[in-house]
């Protein structure tokens, strides 16, 4: 009933490559909000510039990363992401 | 009793009633009453998906205890909040593809199923199984006594009638609908929750004359508010930045979003609520903390945090929209609590029960089981509720940190690492588990980092470190035939 677990299947390498995208994202993002944050927001506070009203550290790292990461994770799952049958087993009976 | 503000409310549990009754007729109809009940059949599209995974995330902490230390610290804790972005790709693009495959051969219904057949480990089976009893009765206390809180702030009933009508209007949905049921009121709630965050943020950058008007106030008052440090310049970069881990990507180890991510029907699901997921939890973050920074000059004067949302939505919009907005948090911790109660119900009763004590049930025992295991759960829960301990943060935090410490190897290496075994993960779930709680009571944050990175840390290192050693004793051991 249970069917052995076959680490060749070629959706694999699909799944893989997939997850390594997600760790990259990750680490871009974590850059963009760490570099703006504490880059533009360690001056002194009278020193601050302001976009929208907001503290320019706070509308690069929090709003304008957030649109940022936005466009990146939709790109990447439009152009790089594979859609793969979950169900049968194709990639075992080749 | 205020009605014009009860009455959005009560229309939207009359909404939850009607979608977890409907949800029932699934659960009557299915083939396999276990798949149905506890995975929703594997059904959910990419909408629904991304609803429920956001919903199921986002609590008490992020609608009203969030806010409250936001209101306190300023825009520092936005910035802290916003490491949560991450979890609306990262969980779903890591766990991925390889889990919905791997857990569709192991035709497993419930994380603990996955490890158990990854693992071939009966003691596998019963760690985990304990630690999401333990650690996720905490939590949902911790939600149950937020939404009682709620009711009781919102109605001026007292807080066991307000537990009871929480409670309640839970435990009735969940019991009869399953997860078919968590996961479509999760959709709702989800929707809910959006809605609410954008109106609240509208109405109270307008109250408090639009957002320049509102920076300087802040500045004025205290300077450091509007600085990335925190209030009195507590929040040190390397702090804020191990909310990484607590809320970013460790959310990979919580069972009750793990379980998601085998519940969605095929790839262009999980490509679209990958998307939506990323575009609403990144804009409830960014919206509710914002709010709590922005009730500072709108609202002075606030003593203790968790008010400030209630507060602020009584006094910057009218009666009726303010039920509207207030309907999100209730349905935050709706949605937090029934995906728990449904994941805890599971790892009882398919985990532990089936497995082990009786194995041959027939359906419809199973049935009857399930229904009855998850209605006592609840109503144990709200005995706990009774006599609550105060910081719903806290509680909620420490849950989130133990179970993180405990799952996110064994799920990732199960998945990823071939020469991963059972006896790497066991030790690794213990020492994740004991490590985080002696860490927490004797040690906390320790190099001014959050207390859930050593743990997860130590976790990592004893899982690579058991698996190796012991690597000549499992090949020993004959079949696991799986992994060839």
């Amino acid at each position: 009933m249970k069917k052995p677990v076959n680490q060749k299947d070629k959706r694999f390498k699909v799944a893989h490559r997939e997850a390594l995208i997600g760790v990259v994202l990750v680490i871009i993002n974590f850059i963009w909000w760490y570099g703006f944050a504490y880059g533009l927001g360690s001056d002194k506070v009278e020193n601050y510039r302001y976009i929208w009203g907001l503290p320019s550290w706070f509308f690069y790292s929090c709003i304008a990363g957030f649109v940022v990461m936005v466009i990146l994770v939709s790109l990447t799952v439009k152009f790089l992401f594979k859609d793969v049958p979950f169900e049968d087993e194709e990639g075992e009976h080749k | 009793m205020n009605w014009p503000v009860i009455t959005p409310l009560v229309i939207f549990l009359l909404i939850i009633f009607a979608v977890g009754f409907w949800s029932h007729k699934f659960v009557l109809k299915s083939h396999s009453f276990l798949e149905e009940y506890f995975l929703g059949e594997r059904q959910m599209g990419g909408f629904i998906l991304a609803m429920t995974m956001v919903a199921t995330y986002g609590s008490a902490s992020s609608f009203i205890g969030g806010p409250g230390v936001a209101y306190t610290q300023g825009l520092g804790w936005v910035l802290l909040a916003m490491a949560q972005l991450a979890t609306g790709y990262f969980t779903l693009m890591v766990l991925g593809k390889k889990f919905a495959i791997v857990a569709r051969k192991y035709k497993a219904i419930t994380l603990i199923d996955f490890l158990k057949e990854r693992y071939q480990s009966k003691t596998v089976v019963l760690v985990s199984a304990a630690s999401i009893v333990i650690f996720l009765f905490s939590s949902m206390t911790a939600q149950w006594i937020g939404g009682a809180r709620l009711v009781e702030s919102l109605t001026g009933l007292p807080y066991t009638t307000a537990l009871l009508i929480f409670a309640f209007s839970v435990l009735v949905f969940v019991i009869v609908g399953g997860f078919r049921a968590v996961a479509l009121t999760d959709a709702v709630q989800g929707v809910v929750m959006f809605a609410g965050t954008l109106i609240l943020l509208i109405a109270t950058i307008k109250a408090g004359g639009g957002i320049p008007k509102i920076i300087s106030d802040l500045a004025a008052e205290n300077p450091n508010l509007i600085s990335p440090f925190g209030a009195d310049h507590t929040l040190t970069p390397a702090y804020v930045s191990s909310y990484w881990i607590l809320v970013g990507i460790g959310v990979i180890g919580l069972p009750q979003i793990t379980v998601r991510a085998m519940s969605y029907k095929n790839s262009q699901a999980m490509h679209s609520a990958i998307i939506i997921g990323t575009i609403v939890v990144g804009f409830i973050m960014l919206g509710m903390h914002l709010i709590g920074v922005f009730a500072r000059p709108v609202l002075p004067g606030v003593k203790i945090g968790d008010t400030v949302m209630p507060l602020l939505s009584m006094k910057v919009l009218p009666p009726f929209a303010a039920g509207i907005v207030l309907a999100a948090p209730m349905a935050a911790i709706m949605s937090t609590v029934d995906a728990l109660l449904i994941l805890v119900s599971s790892a009882i009763v398919k985990d532990v029960y089936l497995n082990y004590i009786k194995p041959n049930a027939s359906n419809s025992h199973v049935k009857k089981i399930s229904f009855s295991v998850t209605a006592i759960i609840g109503f144990i829960v709200i005995i706990l509720a009774l006599s609550p301990p105060d910081l719903i943060i806290w509680l909620n935090l420490f849950s989130f940190g133990g179970l993180e410490s405990v799952f996110i190897w064994p799920v990732i290496f199960g998945l990823y690492w071939a020469k991963g075994n059972k006896y790497g993960a066991i030790a690794s779930m213990v020492s994740g588990m004991c490590s985080y709680i002696m860490l927490d009571r004797f040690y906390p944050n320790a190099f001014g980092l959050h207390t859930v990175v050593l743990p997860i840390l130590i976790s990592m290192l004893v899982f690579v470190a058991v698996s190796l050693f012991t690597q000549r004793k499992i090949s020993q051991m004959v079949p696991d035939t799986s992994w060839k």
